[in-house]
């Protein structure tokens, strides 16, 4: 398989990711699809890492492969830190308005 | 004595002085001392003028201009702040600084109604009056002469507006002005086109090359030259600032009006005599130009009633002889009558003066009659400048207007008739202004017939001095006819003609026409005088209005109205259109909406911090997404 | 095709579509169930390349314990389709084609590169092995390990504070 195909890949669900965020109001939702956007930046680097493997770029540098997945590793253990918090701060929300509604936060304005 | 020549510069510099220290310090020298230092400063330059002459007539003239210092000095450019002494000049300055210096002593008398500041301050307009005629009659090059030119023009504001509290004398003084600006205009642009044309403004080289220029440059140089004579002269079109500029005292009216400011123009034409003969059509243009304006003023003094308002149009009057003079080729013809009405012009504003001093201030001459018996010196005086002024002989008047009429019909007996029919007009309204004022009964009030009394010695001296000019003053100018060799004027200034002399072709007169032509004038004036005086002198006064022909003369040709409805009215309707439109709407528009649109911008702006998240991450991604395109693809 | 190529372009078209249908469902419980399955989808990604320590680690934690937290909340409170919020019809569309246009600019830029027909190793390779993986994590990068620890601990504890009541 070409890099290229892992590329289109990521980038779609990267973009759908975006999509996701600018049209839902649910901030639950948008939350998701953050989650949905880290998910494939990790496919993405994981398939770095593969094709520096296939590469002559291994014999110079051995440990490129492994940054990349261990940097997958830390890049899903911050998601889940952040998951936690993101929630929390939504549940207090939720707590003073009553409604998930995104737009409610325009009361920051004042 | 020749190093005379060595004073020259301080004939203009003593009247500088003169009005520095009058107007720096009017508010520390007494009236006596401003009088001093006025007069004074005219006089020392009156006497060295007197030197100067004495020597020119000797025969000692100066060859080259008196050099002082380089006033422009770029490549191509040399104009130096250069002195020309010869016979054209010195007549000049002899009449400036001395009809100037009987005017400021005459003054100190009339304006000693004024505040000490006042006084001081109106002899310091006087003496920088007297320095700028001087530059101009002295310059070498025409740049000089338009600094002297400029500055008579703004002398002659200052003076008409000189009771400044009065708007209509202010009025009057901007009226003066901006027409002498119109003039300068054409004044200027005829420098231009001259320097342009040959590199040079002096008089000396320009007169040598001046075969350098073509017909067409020569027209268009002497006719914008004479444009600037026009408003400075006041010929048709532009006179009517003459008759308003009355509203200044009665020895401004005399120094400015009569005897110096307005024969400027006259100046610069003889001056440039070798340009004028070189171009017949200018020529011809001045004559008609001339002749008209003469006749025109005339038939306006005909109705007038105020006496200084009389004096005025007769003064636009004789100026238009003398361009009359000039357009024929008689240039020693019009510098005689500068003289000769120099000495009874001046005068009879001074008797005016007299006369409205005794008056009270009163100007009309229907409330005025009998004062002969009153003011026997103004009546004697006034009446001996009114024969001179209607070319009697054998007073000054009728040798100058003669040669400028014997001229006239060598060129075309046309223009030598209708100037008869001007003098006919001239001697009738003078004695029609004579007869009103002096002769009759008193037709004023009680008050004013109890202050009637003789002005002190400080006035009557000088009538009597410029009397006594009026009447000899003629006798320089003796014409061949009468005695060979009398006209010792024209000897004197041949020099100065000379280049033009030698190319016009003379045609001179056989003895019988040209007495002829004097008896037809002399009689035909004498019978005018005749007339007026009996009609005159019998003058009731009626409160009838005057009507028909009377009327438009009366109400001088309407000329004014017309000039007010075609200039004045749609040049301030488009000032007040640039004002309102251009100005208001366009320019502060703009201004001000440069602020609104900053206010009203930063208004919307401000929407931007919406607090919708949503909004705030679809312009991220907008962000990014540009930032992508530009890094990748561009 | 390959078996490979075959399983490749499965698994990417069933993340495609369930990704298509995170963002389309209007039920919320629903999308949290199509991310699952994204999930799942991921994770065969990276059983294809051999990343086999990775794949573990994203169905136990990603799909496990993430997606489990959000339908707690989701379930906590009782959101359903009927109170969904609707966001406004022109910014849905802007997003939509904002969000198109990036991918375009992305995958044009990046496919037109040199080394896009780079192979990859697929089936095969033992970097992603769990002891390989293990020995880098703890032979070079011990410090951020630990220091993630740190992280989570202030996580909690940041969530702790925030979710307590007031007064």
């Amino acid at each position: 398989m070409e890099i290229k195909w892992y590329i289109g890949l990521a980038v779609a669900l990267f973009c759908t990711g975006i999509v996701g965020v600018l049209t839902r109001r649910n901030s639950i939702i948008i939350f998701m699809c953050i989650e949905l956007m880290l998910n494939s930046v990790n496919l993405l680097l994981v398939a770095f890492s593969k094709m520096h493997a296939a590469s002559a770029l291994v014999q110079s540098n051995p440990n490129v492969v492994s940054d990349a997945q261990i940097f997958v590793f830390f890049i899903m253990v911050v998601a889940a830190a952040e998951v936690s918090v993101g929630l929390a701060i939504i549940v207090m929300l939720y707590r003073n308005t009553h409604s998930v509604d995104v737009n409610f936060l325009n009361r920051l304005k004042n | 004595m020749s190093n005379v020549f060595q004073l020259v510069w301080l004939i203009p510099v003593l009247p500088l002085l003169g009005f520095l220290i009058n107007g720096l310090g009017r508010k520390q020298v007494s009236k006596t001392m401003a009088g001093v230092i006025g007069s004074g400063s005219v006089l020392a330059s009156f006497i060295i003028s007197v030197l100067i002459f004495i020597q020119l007539n000797a025969g000692n003239v100066p060859k080259e201009p008196f050099h002082y210092f380089d006033f422009i000095n770029v490549t191509a450019l040399k104009i130096g702040f250069d002195f020309q002494i010869d016979q054209l000049t010195s007549i000049f300055l002899l009449i400036i600084t001395g009809v100037g210096f009987l005017i400021h002593v005459y003054s100190t008398s009339y304006m000693h109604d004024e505040e000490p500041k006042d006084f001081a301050k109106y002899f310091a307009y006087l003496n920088l009056f007297v320095f700028s005629m001087l530059l101009l009659v002295m310059g070498a090059n025409y740049v000089i002469m338009f600094i002297g030119w400029e500055g008579v023009g703004l002398c002659s504001y200052l003076l008409i507006g000189f009771w400044f509290k009065n708007t209509n004398y202010n009025i009057a003084a901007k009226k003066a002005f901006i027409m002498n600006r119109i003039g300068d205009l054409g004044f200027l642009l005829a420098v231009f086109w001259l320097i342009s044309k040959l590199g040079t403004a002096d008089y000396h080289q320009v007169f040598a090359n001046v075969s350098k220029l073509t017909t067409t440059d020569i027209t268009a140089i002497t006719m914008l030259l004479f444009v600037g004579a026009m408003g400075k002269s006041a010929q048709i079109p532009l006179y009517t600032w003459l008759p308003d500029a009355m509203a200044g005292p009665t020895p401004v009216s005399a120094l400015i009006h009569a005897a110096t400011m307005v024969t400027a123009g006259i100046y610069m034409i003889a001056r440039s005599n070798i340009l004028y003969t070189m171009s017949p059509v200018t020529q011809a243009v001045v004559a008609i130009v001339g002749l008209s304006t003469a006749i025109l003023a005339a038939t306006i003094a005909l109705k007038q009633n105020d006496i200084k308002k009389v004096l005025a149009y007769s003064t636009v009057s004789q100026l238009g002889y003398m361009f009359l003079a000039l357009g024929v080729g008689a240039y020693t013809g019009a510098v005689f009558h500068v003289m000769t009405h120099a000495f009874f012009k001046a005068l009879l504003f001074l008797g005016a003066g007299s006369v409205i001093h005794a008056m009270s201030g009163e100007q009309d001459i229907r409330n005025m009659g009998g004062l002969k018996k009153y003011m026997s010196v103004t009546h004697i005086t006034f009446l001996l400048a009114c024969l001179a002024i209607a070319g009697m002989p054998p007073f000054s008047g009728f040798f100058s207007k003669d040669e400028i009429l014997a001229a006239a019909y060598e060129r075309s007996p046309l223009l030598w008739g209708v100037g008869v029919g001007g003098a006919i007009m001239t001697a009738f309204y003078m004695f029609r202004l004579y007869a009103m004022t002096f002769l009759g009964k008193f037709r004023g009030t009680h008050e004013q017939e109890h202050h009637l009394h003789e002005s002190p010695k400080a006035m009557t001296i000088p009538l009597i001095i410029l009397a006594i000019l009026s009447v000899i003053g003629g006798w320089i100018g003796i014409p061949e006819v009468f005695m060979h060799g009398g006209h010792r004027l024209e000897a004197f200034l041949e020099p100065v003609f000379a280049q033009s002399n030698a190319i016009t072709v003379k045609h001179p007169l056989n003895h019988n026409t040209e007495y002829g032509l004097m008896a037809a004038s002399v009689v035909l004036a004498l019978a005018a005088l005749i007339f007026a005086w009996s009609k005159f002198s019998k003058y009731q006064k009626t409160d009838a209005e005057e009507t028909g022909f009377g009327k438009v003369l009366a109400n001088r040709w309407y000329v004014d109205e017309l000039y007010d409805a075609i200039i004045v009215k749609p040049v301030q309707s488009i000032a007040k259109y640039f004002n309102d439109i251009f100005e208001k709407k366009g320019i502060d528009g703009f201004v001000n909406g440069v602020g609104k649109a900053v206010n009203h911008g930063s208004r919307q702006i401000r929407l931007l911090q919406s607090g919708q998240v949503g909004t705030y991450v679809l312009m991220m991604v907008l962000g990014i997404l540009i930032f992508f395109i530009i890094q990748l693809f561009l | 095709m390959s078996i490979t190529a075959l399983l490749f372009w499965g698994l990417s078209a069933l993340a495609l579509f369930s990704a298509i249908m995170v963002v389309a469902s209007k039920n919320p419980v629903n999308s949290i169930l199509y991310l699952i399955v994204v999930f799942f989808a991921i994770t065969g990604h990276y059983i294809l390349l051999n990343a086999q320590f990775l794949a573990i680690v994203n169905v136990i934690v990603y799909a496990g314990a993430i997606m489990v937290l959000f339908l707690f909340v989701v379930m906590l409170m009782n959101l359903n389709a009927e109170s969904e919020p609707k966001k406004h019809r022109m910014l849905q569309f802007a997003g939509l084609i904002s969000g198109g246009c990036l991918f375009l600019v992305l995958v044009s830029a990046l496919s037109e590169t040199a080394q896009a027909s780079n192979m990859v190793q697929m089936g095969g390779g033992n970097s992603g092995l769990v002891q390989n993986l293990g020995m880098a994590l703890f032979k070079n990068y011990v410090l951020p390990f630990e220091i993630s620890s740190v992280l989570f601990l202030s996580a909690m504890i940041g969530a702790v504070v925030i979710g307590k009541k007031e007064g």
